[in-house]
């Protein structure tokens, strides 16, 4: 069998302007059944994503954000933002949604999914991975 | 090398296609494996057969259905973008009720399982993309 | 691990090239497509960007088609073919679209 591979889902665009972010989820749920070693990048634009209190009623497209919490149960655990994007668009990690994964081997306690991280950070995380989607 | 290409935009809107279509022929050329070239998003618009571009114009469609049957090809548009795009197959078309069909020759459409596969299964995935 | 960077955006409509630039590590390189190929022409502002890296290539064939002879490059810059955009993406572990 084919060994394991490091696949990162790059984020760089904003939700709803254009339909990349949603579209991207998808290929990353249906990803989880092929247990690959999966982490998610959200930087730039892509940060906007992850935000909380996202109401659509106003523009009649729907709300996918509750999605990213579910995110967990598929085996994404590892789930990066870059600082410098959060702070350059005025936001903090408490604008975000609270992404949570339960550890199995932990009697099932729940971790944070979301690391932050700085942008050399980052860098260094997609260097270290095999096979990077962009959207 | 074996390759997955992925285009995420329309024919024409962007040059995406383009590019993705002269980095493929080059490959082949190379004598490279073209495991799959997965279209997405907007992407899924370079597979219907009903294009009428100018004459004095490429025709992108004709083009990739051109090379995928000289180089035995898997061309495969993402259904469930193909079916917000409205890009047919008769299996679409039976499934969803739609009364007809516009997938072009070459193309078939299929699951983004697909594009995880290619991943899993090539040495290099390239998107071109907006 | 290396990357081969793609920008297929302008410069000064994007900020595509402006992350790209901060990714960049040793033993990576860079290819300008499409769009992208305006950041390496000479006396832009986006072409100061380019100055620390190593190794940076335009695709010729989006070069010419928007004007601009190889007289116009800044220093440094290559240009090469779809072929060699071949050899590249073959010579980097992996390929990072800056969409």
């Amino acid at each position: 069998m084919s060994e394991i591979k490091k696949f990162l889902y790059v984020n760089r665009k904003a939700p709803y302007g254009t339909i990349y972010a949603w579209e991207s989820l998808e290929v990353v749920l249906i990803g989880a059944a092929f247990e690959q070693d999966v982490s998610l990048a959200f930087l730039d634009d892509g940060v906007y994503q992850l935000t909380k209190d996202q109401d659509t009623n106003g523009i009649g497209m729907k709300n996918f954000s509750p999605t990213y919490s579910a995110l967990g149960d598929y085996e994404v655990t590892k789930i990066f933002v870059e600082k410098e994007s959060l702070e350059e668009r005025g936001l903090s990690l408490d604008d975000l949604q609270h992404l949570t994964w339960e550890d199995e081997d932990e009697d099932w306690a729940e971790k944070d999914s979301i690391r932050l991280v700085s942008r050399a950070e980052m860098a260094e995380i997609m260097a270290d991975q095999d096979m990077l989607f962009n959207f | 090398m074996k390759l997955t290409i992925q285009i995420n935009e329309g024919p024409y809107q962007h040059q995406s296609s383009d590019s993705a279509y002269y980095f493929t022929k080059a490959a082949l050329g190379k004598g490279h494996e073209i495991f799959r070239v997965f279209f997405y998003h907007d992407g899924v618009n370079n597979g219907t057969r009903l294009t009428t571009p100018p004459q004095d114009d490429r025709n992108i469609v004709n083009r990739w259905s051109e090379l995928a049957e000289q180089h035995g090809l898997d061309l495969v548009v993402c259904v469930a973008a193909a079916q917000r795009r409205g890009i047919v197959d008769d299996g679409e078309a039976k499934r969803n009720g739609k009364d007809a069909t516009n997938i072009a020759p070459g193309f078939r459409i299929s699951g983004l399982g697909q594009l995880v596969e290619g991943a899993i299964q090539s040495d290099r995935l390239v998107v071109f993309g907006d | 691990m290396s990357i081969l960077h793609l920008v297929s955006k302008s410069p000064y409509e994007r900020n595509n090239l402006d992350t790209c630039v901060d990714f960049v590590r040793d033993g990576d390189a860079v290819l300008l497509i499409e769009d992208g190929v305006y950041a390496a022409v000479k006396g832009g502002a986006a072409a100061a960007k380019l100055q620390g890296l190593a190794d940076v290539s335009v695709l010729g064939g989006d070069l010419a088609a928007r004007g601009f002879a190889v007289d116009k490059l800044a220093d440094g810059v290559k240009v090469v073919d779809y072929a060699d955009f071949v050899d590249m993406v073959e010579a980097k572990d992996k390929v990072q679209s800056w969409l």
